[in-house]
């Protein structure tokens, strides 16, 4: 920036500086107001108090939700449908992205073609759901899994990134007398750990955060993943009622908008924890993505 | 297909045995590219055939092939209701808001951060304003509850004030689209700014010192020098934003909706889930939903082929 007039803040800086100020307020503040009330003590927990931090702190709350049959399922289904689905979409679209990336193979523009049309076009939201009813997988995880494994911009990224290797590195691989796929996966693979990693987190929190999907495909209750209990818990239950069937005896003590509140405070947690590795790799992936598509 | 690579494009046993040996060479590529290629098959081109309800009376007892063909009466049926044109006005006022308000939101946001000089400032406030992005939309939704709700809200207490009557924002429907725009640029405004800050990072230094050199304040600098630098990526960014005029976030719709709100809220993707999924009515869905993404596909190519004859690299 101007370096001449970097010496002393002006006033410009002084309003630039609270304003931006103002805003990361703004944006933090739900977030500080959800953790306060979920860490209060319910017994010191008055509705509609102002907090930034608890008063009272206790885990009263998280003791109660992690101790429900319901919460505890849905984990269960959002880890499994997570991991799973995170695992397939990596191995699909490396596998895929590094076959498009041969210039020489015949029919790739088809392939590309198709992959690409599916970025303007989609069948829409009953076609598939009819599919999945075909396929017999209407309450069941699979549907989440394989609805969401592979999407044509995360192929272009991907292809776009193998495509920025150096292709003497597979040469001298192909004459040690590797195969394709032993090019695959003794030198594309590991040169491109960076993307792996970057990709595995991009997968798995999509399908962390997966709503629409498991809200069509799953009415089972016992099949919920966390982000429908969540919005069941938190907008549909009105204040009557937690609409958990818990196993706790002291249910009655609790005021819910603690356990609402660590509910929500939950079903971010691991978003929060991955967050530092997510901000290094994703901006760079904005940045790829939009150079090229 | 690939008839190209045959140095004799006339001889054709010598073109077929060649594009032969190019697939046979090949062949553990289209092994690696089978996952992939079935996928796209099965869960995105199959699907496509299930538009071709949209033409028929469907009913799924009878199944796709024993419901009788009817040609386009559900879209004249569609295009006669006036649930239609309700879906058309929200998307299109959710959109419009989305552009007023959405699409400035990360420029000005950017053009904010890129004047701080104080580095860990900078970089504390971009990872606060970039964390919102990851965020669950059912995450979002339960915030604004805590926030916005007649009986658990508290912004709506500190701005009702002590004895006044709570604000329903959630249930009345002249806050919906307002509480929609505020909800996306809570969540998306500082993510937006990654691709102007790295516009901003490409402008010469030596650039602005000249600029104080001759006099110019800071808003001048920015007016001259900053904004003319990002302008493509701000026209670009714009024409593509327009292409996606039918789209509405679904999840977020979903999530906020209430049987208060419909009148406002209703959009083409909430119509499909409703009528489709909730009541059973497979084919009025369908139409709908076929509607929505040919107008949108038509829009999308429409913007980009815009951007190409500008000069500019499209998507595509």
């Amino acid at each position: 920036m101007s370096f001449v007039a970097a010496k002393r803040p002006t006033p410009f800086d002084y309003v630039n500086y609270a304003l931006l100020g103002l805003i990361s307020a703004v944006s933090v503040f739900p977030f500080i107001y959800v953790f306060a009330v979920s860490f209060t003590d319910p017994k010191a927990y008055v509705p509609l108090e102002f907090y930034l931090f608890p008063k009272k702190w206790s885990l009263a709350a998280y003791r109660y939700i992690l101790s429900t049959n319901s919460f505890l399922n849905a984990l269960q289904s959002t880890v499994f449908v997570t991991i799973v689905g995170t695992a397939l979409s990596v191995i699909v679209s490396f596998t895929f992205a590094y076959a498009l990336t041969k210039k020489t193979l015949p029919g790739r523009k088809a392939l590309l073609g198709g992959v690409v049309f599916t970025l303007v076009f989609n069948a829409g939201i009953l076609p598939n759901y009819l599919l999945i009813k075909e396929l017999g997988l209407l309450n069941s995880l699979w549907s989440l899994i394989w609805s969401g494994l592979a999407s044509a911009w995360s192929l272009i990224v991907i292809k776009s990134f193998l495509e920025s290797l150096p292709p003497e590195l597979e040469d001298a691989g192909r004459i040690d007398g590797c195969s394709d796929i032993g090019v695959f996966w003794r030198i594309v693979i590991p040169l491109s750990m960076p993307a792996v990693a970057a990709f595995t987190l991009f997968f798995a929190v999509a399908y962390w955060n997966t709503y629409f999907n498991a809200l069509i495909y799953l009415s089972d209750a016992s099949k919920w993943t966390l982000q429908v209990l969540v919005k069941s818990l938190v907008i549909d239950s009105d204040s009557n009622g937690v609409g958990v069937e818990g196993t706790a005896s002291d249910d009655a003590v609790l005021p819910q908008e603690t356990i609402r509140m660590a509910s929500i405070v939950l079903a971010m947690v691991p978003i929060l924890l991955v967050y530092p590795f997510l901000q290094k790799h994703f901006a760079k992936g904005v940045m790829l993505g939009s150079v090229k598509g | 297909m690939a008839i190209t690579i045959s140095p004799q494009p006339g001889n054709r046993p010598a073109a077929r045995s060649t594009l032969w040996k190019a697939i046979v060479q090949h062949r553990w590529i289209y092994v690696l590219a089978l996952p992939g290629v079935l996928y796209f098959l099965l869960f995105k081109y199959a699907p496509m055939w299930g538009l071709l309800i949209a033409f028929k009376d469907y009913n799924p007892y009878s199944g796709f092939w024993g419901s009788d063909w009817i040609g386009f009466k559900h879209f004249a049926e569609l295009f006669a209701s006036s649930t239609f044109y309700t879906m058309l006005r929200n998307t299109f006022a959710i959109n419009i808001l989305g552009i007023v308000f959405m699409f400035p939101a990360p420029i000005v946001l950017a053009l904010m951060l890129n004047e701080v000089r104080h580095e860990v400032f900078k970089r504390v406030n971009q990872s606060i304003v970039y964390l919102p992005h990851f965020l669950s939309w059912v995450v979002v939704a339960s915030m604004s509850f805590f926030l916005l709700s007649t009986d658990v809200g508290i912004v709506n207490k500190i701005v009702s004030g002590d004895g006044f009557e709570p604000i329903p924002f959630l249930s009345e429907p002249k806050y919906f689209w307002a509480i929609l725009t505020a909800q996306s640029m809570w969540k998306e405004a500082g993510w937006g700014t990654i691709i102007f800050l790295a516009a901003m990072a490409g402008v010469d230094p030596q650039r602005y010192e000249a600029a104080v050199v001759d006099g110019a304040s800071r808003w001048r600098q920015i007016w001259h020098i900053t904004l003319p630098a990002i302008r493509p990526t701000i026209i670009i960014l714009l024409i593509l934003r327009l292409g996606h005029m039918t789209d509405v976030g679904f999840e977020q719709v979903i999530l906020m909706t209430n049987p208060l709100v419909t009148s406002v809220s209703e959009v083409f993707d909430t119509y499909v889930y409703n009528i489709g999924i909730l009541r059973g009515q497979i084919s009025v869905g369908v139409t709908v939903g076929m509607f929505k993404g040919v107008v949108g596909l038509v829009l999308v190519l429409l913007s980009n082929s815009i951007v190409k004859k500008m000069g500019h690299e499209g998507i595509y």
